[in-house]
């Protein structure tokens, strides 16, 4: 539900996610060096991958957004990773539209970058394995939830008759984020086993 | 080929195709259509602008127009009628639940009442035009992306001038997804072999945790031995293939004047 399609938001709305978006893969790319775009792409990769699984919830089925943990692992470099993957699915898939991916891909970014700064503050230096976990499962679970309410925050400056769909947004993306923290805190408590290096602490 | 055993039917269809595409398996076919015949950059360009002018029209006959014409090329671009009714409902699924509430937190004239809530005339005009746009974007971003290699998307992305860097992590990562895929539906069957069943629970998010960092793990260092390999190669930053471009044909040309027509002709109709 983080793709809105094309032809709900207003023009300015529009204008100020593509700035956003333009300007967050623009700092992020001259960050880049050009050694770790396959790294970034394979990490990009898994993430689309593992989007697609979904996970049983009553009757229905709900599915991933990953963006806390993509950025935990990626930084800033998420936004452009983000930005490929979002062009993949509306193109692959016909998921979101093409004038509203500046929004899109603002409303999954910042919440990447900002879990970032979180997990790093939160989990230290890697060496208290616990706050490692907690860090995690704060990144995983907000990232989904700050997503939710960008969501519904473009939506309702978009209009006010939209305030109702927002808040259901918002609602609606409890339970995933539920999932997506214990999901986090498992990824992350492997790889601070296996591969600490990976997220930056010593091994 | 499904991604995963678990997905609904539309993602796992979705997935099947995506997967193909991605492995390229398609240079067998050389039935090539004139949509396909276009460059890759006048196509997105002209997908981009399309889109453009369909979101900013405001109304219904424009709307309805460009719904004509977005049908049109999915047909001209010879993509199937079913793919096209799929992505439709997929997008749909979502919207309803948006769309159908308008008609009642859209303040206007009645139109009719659901249980004593008064419906408005234009909450229900707001969401049958939204409706339409998304469907008449989705249907043009079939007709012309959909119908390309999606590396041939990287070239034209090159061709347009976006950032080399963000060329390069289009291309990289399209091809790892269909490494990846593999290599998430072999761990998978490993699962189910050992007993392993989706359900709602700890135990399931967790192990699927696992599996996904193990996944983690593994790229990561498929990753560093592609690095090395690539010096090896004297990798400077660019692929060499990714700057020769054919150059524009009559095709290109008349693809595009003919395109600049149709957005004119759109704007002119619906835009007051």
């Amino acid at each position: 539900m983080a793709h809105i399609p094309d032809g709900v938001l207003s023009a300015p709305v529009l204008i100020a996610g593509a700035a956003v978006s333009l300007a967050g893969c623009g700092y992020a790319l001259r960050r880049l060096d050009e050694e770790r775009i396959p790294e970034v792409a394979i990490l990009a990769a898994v993430f689309f991958v593992a989007s697609l699984v979904h996970f049983p919830v009553g009757p229905t089925s709900v599915h991933l957004i990953l963006n806390g943990l993509t950025g935990i692992l990626l930084g800033w470099a998420a936004f452009p990773a983000i930005a490929v993957a979002l062009l993949l699915q509306a193109v692959l898939f016909g998921f979101g539209g093409l004038v509203v991916l500046g929004v899109n891909i603002m409303n999954m970014a910042i919440p990447a970058v900002l879990c970032c700064y979180l997990f790093q503050a939160v989990a230290g230096n890697g060496a208290n394995r616990q706050r490692v976990l907690w860090g995690a499962g704060l990144a995983g679970g907000l990232g989904v939830l700050l997503t939710a309410i960008m969501v519904a925050a473009v939506l309702t400056l978009s209009g006010r008759e939209f305030f109702a769909a927002a808040k259901l947004v918002v609602v609606a993306h409890v339970p995933v984020a539920l999932i997506e923290a214990a999901f986090s805190v498992a990824v992350i408590g492997l790889l601070s086993r296996v591969k600490p290096s990976l997220l930056g602490f010593q091994a | 080929m499904s991604l995963a055993g678990e997905q609904t039917g539309a993602v796992n269809e979705c997935g099947c195709d995506g997967a193909v595409a991605l492995a390229g398996s398609r240079s067998g076919d050389d039935r090539r259509n004139f949509v396909q015949s276009v460059d890759p950059g006048i196509r997105l360009l002209v997908c981009a602008v399309f889109c453009l002018v369909v979101v900013s029209l405001n109304s219904l006959a424009a709307l309805s127009l460009a719904l004509g014409i977005a049908a049109l090329a999915v047909a001209a671009a010879r993509q199937s009628l079913g793919t096209a009714l799929r992505r439709m409902a997929a997008l749909d699924g979502f919207m309803l639940m948006v769309l159908a509430m308008l008609p009642f937190s859209t303040p206007g004239e009645p139109l009719f009442s659901v249980a004593g809530l008064p419906a408005s005339r234009e909450g229900a005009l707001l969401g049958t035009m939204i409706l339409l746009k998304a469907n008449v974007v989705v249907l043009m971003i079939l007709a012309l992306l959909s119908s390309m290699e999606p590396a041939l998307l990287g070239r034209a992305m090159n061709r347009l001038r976006l950032p080399n860097k963000f060329v390069l992590l289009f291309l990289f990562t399209l091809r790892y997804i269909d490494v990846l895929g593999r290599e998430y539906r072999r761990l998978r069957v490993a699962m189910k072999a050992r007993g392993f069943r989706m359900r709602c629970d700890l135990h399931t998010w967790r192990s699927v945790g696992y599996l996904v960092g193990m996944l983690l793990v593994r790229s990561i260092e498929r990753s560093e031995r592609i690095v090395a390999a690539m010096r090896c190669r004297g990798f400077n930053g660019t692929f060499p293939a990714l700057t020769e471009n054919a150059p524009l044909s009559w095709r290109d040309g008349a693809f595009a004047g003919a395109s600049v027509g149709v957005c004119l002709g759109l704007a002119l109709v619906g835009i007051q």
